[in-house]
């Protein structure tokens, strides 16, 4: 009974999101708007898909991006080698992250937190180096060019630009809607326990490794859609989606906006995205800068946003019952 | 992919001498730099993400140093108490306070210092790639043995490798400050019950972790071209060294380092596009036999 009416109001979130988001646009016609909700959308799809392993399953990888890099590739490929349409590549992309999840999550859930963080590391930088030497398939270093052929499917035209954002815009909520749902499930609470006690949950006869592949294979086939997404952006696919550093950023995103409450990672997305342009403007040394930024963060305040904002929300309360 | 390549070579002396020599000089680097990681990783349970900065530091302030001074060994000197140093500012500073945190803070505050290095190296010494060059005292016709080809500074550098592994030992194992480092690793709670200074014992392993990495960094600097951002591959082939050989395990260190030098010396023969899949395929392969390494123990909880 209480799935369905936490569904229901889910539910309702989404439509409230997708109903403001559906503003924008109205409001105000910058391309530069425009464009940064698209890359949020992909960004936020990507930190959530995260934090399903980091917040809810305490696996912390830092890896997380050679899905999001395959995603991107998996699909600018399928486009240009093949004249599938766009929801089939879609279905082409995520599927290859999930079999890439399993194979990877596969060898990596048994390990303890260190190595696991460690090896999943290591796997994107194998993935990484595939994609710098495999020059004819994925045109090494310089990138995948040559565009991606939008050919209109359904009715929607995703040259136009308009149209774009919409679709950026539906795939975030639906896939945001869809992690919820599985958090809120069963699934989703099996997982929180086997975060806060593996044993405890053996002797429940859960099997741990099969839930925590489970939600390595979700995320990882999440990220993948947060790649497509990317990919229509930029039209093509470039080795840095799947490097280190956009793992590192992934994780900060999700620090940053607090991997306590569902929407924290895309409020942590948010901000990082915006943070970026901003550097990037202004230095060019944005290592440095966000270098020091996260220092800052993870010495300093050491909690997200939104568990600030939490706090916030429970003292005025508690003042209110004390009165 | 060229495997009779690699027959042909395992069946001519002189190359696999050659070949030798080569993974030899990159099991030397690879220990030197995850001896470091996994010394401490096994005192202080953190892993230094950012150990592959210490190396691209020490490779750096060797340059530096060698076009000062114009003498390789004070160079090397240079790098390791120049990145002991910074090891020792980094932990006092920063590292020391996360500690107690999770993996996810300690991860985030090595992810920072990466990302300030590559940018503070670019500042200090460009982006462009640059080259030591061979040092002069180096500049001697190869060695031939068994009609395989071995620059003079190989044999160098593997010495010079072999001095610091075996100091290493000698110290860990028969000195009391050894005795020391490992109590401090096995019970750390224990030995500070004990009236020994742990944050102490902490801040000195880490300085000598990151001096370990930076005298790698230095003796590569004549073999290997520098650029920001050249920590990385080492800090991941060092991993994967330390996983072969079992972290915390110093002599596991040694073996998974000369078997990944082996490995890739071998390996750009016959697989030259996959050498790093061979790498892996190692490290998934002692996984999943041997989850604790060639030479670990169980690890620490």
């Amino acid at each position: 009974m209480k799935q369905s009416s936490t569904f229901r109001s889910d539910f309702l979130w989404a439509l409230l999101a997708l109903a403001i988001l559906a503003l924008i646009p109205s409001l105000s016609s910058s391309r530069v708007l425009l464009d940064y909700v698209i890359r949020l959308a992909a960004m936020g799809i990507f930190a959530t898909s995260l934090n399903i392993l980091v917040g809810y399953g305490g696996l912390v990888s830092f890896g997380h991006a050679m899905f999001f890099g395959g995603g991107a590739y998996a699909f600018a490929l399928t486009m240009q080698k093949t004249s599938a349409p766009i929801p089939l590549a879609m279905l082409v992309a995520i599927l290859f992250c999930a079999v890439m999840g399993f194979i990877v999550g596969a060898i990596c859930v048994r390990l303890k937190e260190i190595y696991f963080s460690f090896l999943t590391l290591a796997f994107q930088m194998l993935l990484h180096s595939v994609i710098l030497t495999w020059t004819s398939l994925t045109g090494g270093d310089q990138g995948l060019t040559g565009g991606i052929p939008r050919t209109p499917f359904l009715g929607i035209n995703l040259a136009d630009h308009t149209q774009f954002y919409w679709f950026a815009c539906v795939m975030a909520v639906a896939c945001l809607l869809l992690i919820r749902t599985v958090l809120q499930s069963p699934f989703g609470y099996t997982l929180r326990m086997v975060r806060d006690s593996a044993e405890r949950a053996r002797y429940l006869g859960i099997d741990v490794w099969r839930v925590k592949l489970y939600a390595f294979i979700l995320a990882s086939s999440l990220a993948g859609a947060g790649g497509i997404i990317m990919a229509l952006f930029v039209s093509g696919a470039f080795p840095d989606f799947g490097y280190w550093t956009m793992s590192g950023e992934a994780i900060f995103m999700i620090m940053m906006g607090g991997l306590n409450i569902f929407i924290g990672p895309v409020v942590g997305a948010s901000l990082l995205l915006l943070f970026n342009d901003v550097i990037t403007r202004s230095t060019e040394f944005h290592g440095l800068a966000l270098g020091i930024v996260v220092l800052l963060f993870a010495l300093g305040f050491k909690r997200g946003i939104t568990d600030f904002v939490q706090q916030l929300f429970q003292t005025i309360k508690n003042k209110r019952d004390a009165q | 992919m060229n495997p009779s390549a690699l027959l042909d070579c395992l069946s001519s002396m002189s190359c696999i001498v050659t070949q030798l020599s080569t993974g030899m000089i990159v099991g030397s680097l690879l220990f030197l730099v995850a001896a470091g990681l996994t010394l401490i990783f096994g005192v202080l349970g953190i892993v230094n993400f950012a150990h592959g900065s210490f190396y691209m530091l020490g490779a750096y302030v060797a340059l530096t140093a060698y076009r000062v001074t114009g003498s390789f060994a004070l160079s090397i000197v240079a790098a390791g108490l120049g990145v002991g140093l910074f090891g020792l500012i980094f932990e006092r500073f920063i590292m020391r306070r996360v500690y107690n945190a999770d993996v996810l803070m300690q991860l985030l505050v090595c992810y920072a210092l990466v990302l300030m290095m590559d940018d503070i190296v670019k500042i200090i010494w460009g982006a462009e790639f640059q080259s030591m060059g061979m040092p002069d005292e180096f500049q001697a016709p190869p060695l031939f043995i068994l009609g395989g080809v071995v620059p003079v500074f190989y044999v160098y550098l593997i010495a010079a490798a072999a001095l610091i592994a075996v100091v290493l030992w000698a110290i860990l194992n028969h000195t009391r400050l050894g005795k020391i480092v490992r109590a401090a690793a096995q019970n750390p709670t224990m030995t500070s019950a004990l009236g020994l200074n742990t944050g102490l014992i902490y801040a000195g392993v880490f300085a000598f972790g990151g001096a370990l990495a930076g005298m790698a960094g230095g003796l590569a600097a004549p073999v290997r071209s520098m650029s920001p951002g050249m920590g990385f591959s080492i800090l991941i082939e060092s991993f994967i060294v330390t996983v072969i050989g079992g972290m915390g395990s110093v002599s596991g260190a040694l073996v998974g380092a000369l078997m990944i030098g082996l490995i890739r010396a071998f390996g750009t023969i016959g697989f030259p596009l996959f050498v790093e899949g061979l790498m892996f395929i190692a490290m998934a392969l002692i996984l999943i036999l041997r989850p604790n390494g060639l030479l670990g123990k169980e690890t620490r909880a």
